[in-house]
């Protein structure tokens, strides 16, 4: 481990540390100034959300909810969130421990009536948090509870773990299953790369046939596993790479309303953690598809939309994010025909369509290759 | 030949039974359940009355059993006065029997269709006589009777008459069989119905018997019986033209001031003259000879001269005491009020509201407030939207008495509103007697009642809401601010920050607090005093104190008290304000801090924070 690297990690957890406490220190200066002990929040609804013009992405607007000692429930939050700092500076922070977000929620068993009742309380806290102190839960040292997906490619990065430095090359020096990515991806330095683009996909499926029809090696691209909807970690160095070595990026998933919901939280940032939308979302993001358009073009094998489908689609068509003339007609297309389609459908054409001719055939189209 | 001459030969009499028989839907009669319902109504409302006319406490007995597929037996027992043997034909044979048609009371039955129409309605579907036992005594015989209508002609045909064994003291027995089909679990059902005659007739037992042969009982809940209506006159308010008109052309009186007298309530002499004077006719006026014009004058005098209300005999209300009690007994609840409004008077009829609210308990929160309508003690199961009372529910704004009410319609909460009509009238929409009509009156009174008993139901939840939030708070100061303040203290590594004057905030509190720093060899010592309340408090603080103090300010009035010397301001703080009492102590803080509490007097304790307050 080098020396600079370890002052980075202290000097950013002191910081996390005082940033920490200053909110402890605001309750104690509001009793000694006689003011009902408070916290002030941005509100956390759809109602709340607004496009920021200078970084695209969408984030939370002005209006504000406030948590006061007056009732019941609020001091009770108040003194949830006391533990719950003191936890974060005492016990993890000062001794360079940390915990899962499941971890969190069962430590509080031991806080009496200052316990949460279920999970999805202390991991809403931790949010909190992250909002009042404008850090994340990576600087509390708390992780979630599963890591991120993988990634595979030519590229060579420096993660500096508990144990020391590792690098490796993301496609020789990995097996085939790609490079695990960490919870906290700060901690990754970009070596080399010899890539043109990243393609972000959302079915493990898909990345192995992407690996072994050797799609990576023959367009030097990064694939990265979605895994579903995105964990931070994975958005994150999406957004890292695009950003600092100014990779484009693009991304495959299903030809479903839930897929375009996936794409939209790589793109643009998701409503539940909008106050990381600018570390996170990358605008720069490309929909590859599977397009509505798609399902037409190349005849795909197809299930029919259910009825949560058609009102994922109609809910769609109201949301900010989706309000573009490119997206209005996918979504109308897609309600029309009423079909959707998986990435695998393009197997139905042989193993190597998707490869030779589908994913060529988008990026030239995207001006991507 | 004329043509109309041509007509006349077509034209007959039509039977009244004949009638009926083709128009059964609008006595009640449609659907297998409604025509159930139907009977079981006309029979108890039946053996209640007769019950209720004699004195008797009823006990009434329903029995239903299965004959065939699509036939059902109903059988209902009361220990009312019985039938004599000679009407027995006639009261369940014949339509439009009965002795409360031509009465001014009130009454379940009124026309005299009822009965009799359930007998046609059983005959026509299961072509089998009712069969009667009616006994009037415990030494008489019983009669049992099996009937036929003639549908021709309106008239009972016998086919048995004979004397049985019948062990009981007095009563009826009806047995009649029936195309019927028995519905549970619904709001229009046989054991609703029951269950809601249960809540409005308390004095009465009422056992039930279901097809599968569950044996539900009704219990009574008093043995009070209820006011015995009496028969009255007319009132003069509100009555027709026509009718007065009829009234005097077949008068017995030959002097107008007489003809009031005697065939009217509530006027006496006085009132007499008094409306002959404001109609502007001669009392001594022979009834038969007032014109039209003249009937029209007296017929306004009616509602300029002053007359009482009509009087309340002929009206039997249920009592606020026995609303309360009869859905005490059904519904587990939290809260009843109940009132009985002030008889007034619709198109000459009598008539008064009772109306009862039931809250919390094990009612739903989510559904609508069930709604109970009574019109005489006869529960109201059907056409729920086109009856008064329902239209008087929604005229409400339930909002102000702290129900929801979506839509301005029937409020949602866990409530049962319960409307009871009585009257020697009651103006229903329709034959099959299931809505009452909306008549201007009955809605105004209806809405009186509601609001009495809602303004009482929004004052108990204001209550229960006061004793929540006084719940609340004293759970935030006494628990959990202690351990806020605590807390950070320990993550800060500094003493735990004094929770008194936020407690004070919270409470709106008088808040004191007694500062001390030392100053050389003694102490400076303020007493900090703050108002978070919202009125103007005035209190005398108490120093008691071992020693005399040094400057002052403001000045104490001083008393001794044996070694002690008392130290007395008088203070008075507005709504904010904050005031401080300095003085100088020879004492280190030590010992300053070991100083007993700071004591108030003229406040009460609960509105004082940091300080022990006294009564002197």
């Amino acid at each position: 481990m080098n020396e600079t690297e370890l002052t980075n990690k202290q000097i950013r957890d002191s910081l996390s540390k005082t940033t920490l406490k200053k909110l402890i220190y605001d309750f104690y200066d509001q009793f000694e100034s006689e003011t009902i002990p408070h916290i002030t929040l941005p509100s956390r609804t759809k109602k709340n959300i607004e496009l920021n013009t200078d970084s695209d992405v969408w984030v939370y607007g002005d209006s504000e909810s406030m948590r006061s000692a007056k009732t019941v429930k609020g001091a009770t939050q108040l003194l949830k969130t006391s533990h719950v700092v003191e936890l974060l500076m005492k016990g993890h922070l000062d001794q360079n421990r940390s915990s899962t977000l499941r971890e969190l929620y069962y430590i509080s068993e031991n806080w009496d009536i200052a316990k949460f009742n279920e999970q999805s309380e202390s991991d809403h806290l931790i949010e909190d948090l992250e909002i009042i102190t404008g850090l994340q839960r990576e600087d509390f040292h708390v992780r979630p509870e599963e890591n991120g997906a993988t990634l595979y490619g030519p590229i060579k990065i420096k993660e500096l773990t508990k144990r020391g430095d590792r690098t490796m090359h993301c496609q020789d020096e990995v097996g085939e299953a790609g490079y695990q990515i960490p919870y906290n991806v700060e901690t990754i330095k970009f070596v080399e790369h010899d890539a043109k683009f990243i393609i972000a996909i959302e079915t493990g499926g898909m990345q192995d046939r992407l690996i072994e029809n050797g799609f990576d090696e023959k367009y030097d691209a990064i694939l990265v596993h979605l895994k579903g909807q995105p964990a931070r970690s994975t958005r994150r160095i999406i957004k890292r790479m695009n950003e600092e070595l100014k990779l484009p990026v693009v991304v495959f998933t299903d030809g479903d309303p839930w897929s375009f919901r996936i794409y939209a939280s790589v793109a643009y940032g998701a409503i539940k953690s909008a106050h990381l939308s600018e570390f996170m979302a990358t605008p720069a993001a490309k929909f590859i598809g599977v397009q509505a358009t798609d399902i037409v073009e190349y005849e795909l094998s197809t299930d029919k939309l259910n009825d949560q489908d058609i009102k994922a689609l109609e809910s769609e068509l109201t949301d900010p994010r989706f309000d573009t003339p490119y997206w209005k007609d996918q979504i109308n297309l897609m309600l029309k025909i009423g079909k959707k389609a998986e990435q695998q459908a393009f197997a139905g054409k042989g193993l190597d369509y998707v490869t030779d001719k589908y994913l060529p055939e988008r990026l030239t189209e995207m001006g991507v290759i | 030949m004329v043509i109309a001459d041509e007509l006349a030969k077509k034209q007959k009499a039509i039977s009244i039974a004949e009638f009926f028989e083709k128009n059964r839907q609008i006595l009640g009669f449609d659907s297998g359940t409604r025509s159930l319902l139907t009977s079981v109504k006309e029979a108890v409302d039946n053996s209640l009355d007769a019950c209720e006319e004699s004195g008797i406490l009823p006990d009434i007995f329903i029995k239903l059993e299965n004959t065939s597929k699509t036939n059902l037996t109903l059988i209902v027992e009361d220990n009312g006065p019985g039938i004599v043997r000679e009407q027995i034909p006639r009261v369940f044979a014949k339509l439009l029997y009965g002795s409360r048609f031509h009465a001014v009371k009130q009454s379940r039955g009124q026309q005299g269709i009822g009965i009799s129409a359930t007998v046609l309605y059983s005959q026509l579907t299961s072509g089998r006589p009712v069969k009667i036992i009616s006994k009037i005594d415990r030494d008489a015989p019983a009669h049992y009777f099996e009937l036929l209508i003639n549908t021709q002609t309106n008239e009972p045909e016998i086919l048995k008459d004979k004397i049985v064994e019948w062990d009981r003291l007095r009563g009826t027995r009806i047995e009649l069989e029936m195309e019927a089909s028995y519905a549970k679990g619904r709001r229009q059902s046989v054991y609703e119905y029951l269950k809601d005659t249960a809540i409005v007739n308390p004095h009465a037992r009422i056992t039930f018997i279901e097809p599968d042969n569950n044996q539900v009982i009704f219990d009574r809940a008093t043995d009070k019986q209820p006011l015995q209506a009496v028969e009255i006159l007319p009132h003069p308010h509100g009555i027709e033209l026509g009718t007065l008109m009829k009234m005097l052309r077949y008068s017995e009186s030959d002097k107008l001031e007489s003809f009031l007298r005697t065939s009217f309530s509530r006027i006496g002499a006085k009132t007499a003259i008094d409306i002959c004077t404001k109609a502007g006719i001669s009392p001594e006026t022979d009834p038969k000879n007032i014109a039209l014009d003249e009937a029209k004058r007296l017929h306004e005098a009616f509602k300029r001269a002053k007359i009482l209300a009509p009087s309340t005999d002929c009206l039997s209300p249920i009592t606020e005491e026995l609303i309360r009690k009869g859905v005490g007994k059904e519904h587990i609840v939290d809260f009843i009020e109940t009132t009985t409004r002030p008889a007034s008077v619709h198109n000459g009829h009598p008539f008064l509201v009772e109306a009862g609210i039931a809250y919390g308990g094990k009612l739903s929160k989510e559904d609508k407030v069930e709604i109970l309508r009574f019109a005489n003690r006869v529960p109201l199961l059907y056409q729920q939207g086109a009856c008064a009372i329902t239209h008087a529910i929604e005229n409400l704004s339930w909002r102000t008495y702290s129900l929801n009410q979506p839509g301005g319609s029937i409020p949602i909460g866990p409530a049962i509103i319960l409307v009871h009509v009585a009257s020697t009238h009651i103006p229903f929409t329709s034959e099959s007697k299931e809505a009452i009509a909306d008549v201007p009156e009955i809605i105004a009174e209806v809405e009186l009642a509601l609001k009495d008993v809602a303004r009482r139901l929004k004052l108990y939840l204001s209550r229960q809401d006061n004793l929540e939030k006084r719940r609340e708070k004293e759970e935030v100061i006494n628990v959990l601010l202690p351990r806020i303040a605590k807390k950070v203290g320990e993550i800060l590594e500094r003493p735990t920050p004094d929770i008194g004057p936020i407690v004070a905030k919270i409470m709106k509190n008088v808040f004191c607090q007694r500062v001390i720093n030392q100053n050389g060899n003694g102490c400076e010592v303020e007493i900090r005093l703050k108002n978070h309340g919202d009125s103007t408090h005035h209190f005398n603080v108490h120093e008691s104190l071992p020693c005399s103090i040094g400057s002052p300010s403001p000045a104490p009035k001083i008393i001794p008290v044996g070694t002690q010397i008392d130290h007395v301001w008088k203070i008075s703080l507005k709504p904010g304000e904050q005031k401080a009492i300095m003085y100088q102590i020879e004492m280190n803080a030590d010992e300053a801090a070991k100083l007993p509490q700071l004591v108030v007097e003229g406040i009460e304790s609960e509105l004082i924070t940091g300080a022990k307050a006294v009564n002197v």
